[in-house]
């Protein structure tokens, strides 16, 4: 146990947390990729969701193309990515993180539109609402609690697996946990490993608990017990 | 910056063959047959460890949700918890795991990768244990069975479509996971993926790698999903 002890040691000396590359230096890098990532992933995954979802067709090989990449080893898209025309740096990070943050984003939307009753459909084309119409006024509202279980499912995604960025030098709250491995175990790096490790796992908390909350926020109340979180996919941590 | 300092021996040649055509390309017949002893070694460790993973995770799985579904009061806190336990970062639970199993050891990349694939387990095998319908428990009761009886010639059965989605989303995410374990040592082909990372960005290398992870992934799920067709004939006539 004594690394634990060394590791709470590490955290509690100021110095590790505002020396350059120190802890807030990383949580900032983390945060900042991960926000660039999640923002990313919406813009393709939601856009594409939702049309889909409108549509009402080809959906299904959309969205199980997309759940294909679970099996893809995050590690693999992480030192791949930066070889090529990227370089290295954040860019491709950023974009790698995006590719996951894609398929919950997207599944989500789409199981969102999809499970709007085809009466309610019904009869606000009934009404005389255009395909527009319907989707901005019927079936966007009726599916923000699917967006925001998406995107919730999306961002604890990205913050998880952002922390393999440190194996490729993207920078990160685990580059705390790889330096540590670089010092060696027994020479101080085994509690700087233990203190990177309790601060990403804390944070991916943190940040699932916050988005729950949130999440929970934008549903209304009356859809609150009824649809509990659906998501299409699992989080995969990477 | 240190990285390219510690970690495992690389199990490959550092640089690429020098008549290996223009630059670094990205595939490489040739890198391929010349180290296929290394690359079926990092391939059946990395099949093995998923075996090994998978199979402990269903053996511990499917009684835990068993009991959480006897036990009502503990349904919900178990699947909030598998949920939040879900979200820690494989990196993390790496390196809180490695100081204490040590970091050569297979045994620390097992636990991690374990307790993921439990989790899923216990959440698909619960959902589908909760959704065999009341009248169905009742007919049951009703024919004579008892608790066990019921649970296995009965519920489980039921629950089977639901424990094979499990099964199959554990085992494809697993064989993603193997790759992060080569962080402290053990990595299947994810030492040939970091490796070709490490010997100047040899792309072949890591390109190798990438393909057997997906390719082992797309089988296996193939072999699950053929599996499951075979034990339960009765979804057959339903869409997909």
């Amino acid at each position: 146990m004594s690394y634990f002890n060394e590791g709470f040691t590490w955290l509690n000396d100021p110095l590790n947390w505002t020396n350059p590359g120190g802890l807030l230096d990383r949580l900032t890098e983390h945060l900042v990729i991960s926000f660039w990532a999640v923002l990313l992933g919406c813009v393709i995954g939601w856009p594409l969701g939702i049309w889909l979802g409108h549509r009402g067709k080809g959906g299904g090989p959309v969205v199980t193309a997309a759940n294909l990449t679970l099996a893809i080893p995050t590690l693999a898209l992480l030192t791949i990515l930066p070889l090529t025309p990227l370089g290295f740096g954040k860019p491709p990070v950023v974009v790698a993180l995006a590719v996951f943050a894609v398929p919950p984003l997207l599944a989500n939307a789409y199981t969102g539109l999809r499970s709007i009753d085809p009466e309610t459909r019904e009869a606000a084309r009934g009404m005389g609402l255009s395909g527009g119409q319907l989707l901005r006024q019927v079936e966007l509202p009726l599916s923000v609690p699917y967006l925001a279980a998406g995107l919730r499912t999306a961002s604890v995604q990205v913050v998880a697996t952002a922390a393999l960025a440190a194996l490729v030098n993207g920078g990160g709250l685990g580059q705390i946990i790889s330096a540590g491995f670089g010092i060696g175990m027994s020479n101080g790096g085994g509690g700087q490993i233990v203190a990177g490790g309790l601060a990403v796992a804390l944070l991916a908390l943190l940040v699932e608990g916050l988005l729950a909350l949130v999440q929970r926020l934008v549903t209304p109340p009356a859809l609150r017990v009824r649809k509990r979180r659906r998501t299409a996919v699992t989080v995969s941590t990477g | 910056m240190s990285l390219l300092s510690w970690g495992p021996a690389s199990l490959t040649p550092v640089a690429a063959p020098a008549d290996d055509g223009p630059g670094n390309p990205w595939f490489s017949w040739r890198y391929v047959t010349e180290n296929a002893d290394a690359i079926g070694t990092a391939l059946r460790f990395h099949a093995g460890l998923t075996a090994q993973t998978v199979l402990i995770a269903l053996l511990v799985a499917v009684p835990l949700a068993v009991v959480a579904y006897w036990i009502r009061p503990l349904t919900a806190p178990i699947l909030a918890l598998s949920g939040i336990l879900y979200t820690i970062p494989s990196l993390a639970l790496l390196s809180l795991l490695a100081p204490l199993v040590g970091t050569t050891s297979t045994t620390s990349v097992l636990i991690a990768l374990v307790l993921y694939a439990l989790l899923v387990l216990v959440r698909n095998s619960l959902a589908g244990l909760t959704q065999v319908p009341a009248e169905v428990i009742e007919a049951a009761t009703g024919m004579g069975y008892g608790r066990f009886g019921r649970l296995w010639r009965v519920e489980l059965p039921l629950a089977l479509p639901g424990i094979l989605t499990g099964l199959r989303l554990a085992t494809v995410s697993t064989v993603a996971l193997v790759t992060v374990g080569s962080l402290i040592g053990q990595g299947g082909l994810g030492d040939l993926i970091l490796g070709g990372f490490r010997n100047n960005f040899y792309k072949a290398e890591i390109m190798t790698g990438t393909v057997l992870c997906v390719g082992l992934a797309l089988i296996l799920d193939l072999l699950l999903s053929g599996l499951g067709r075979l034990l339960t004939p009765w979804t057959r006539g339903r869409a997909a």
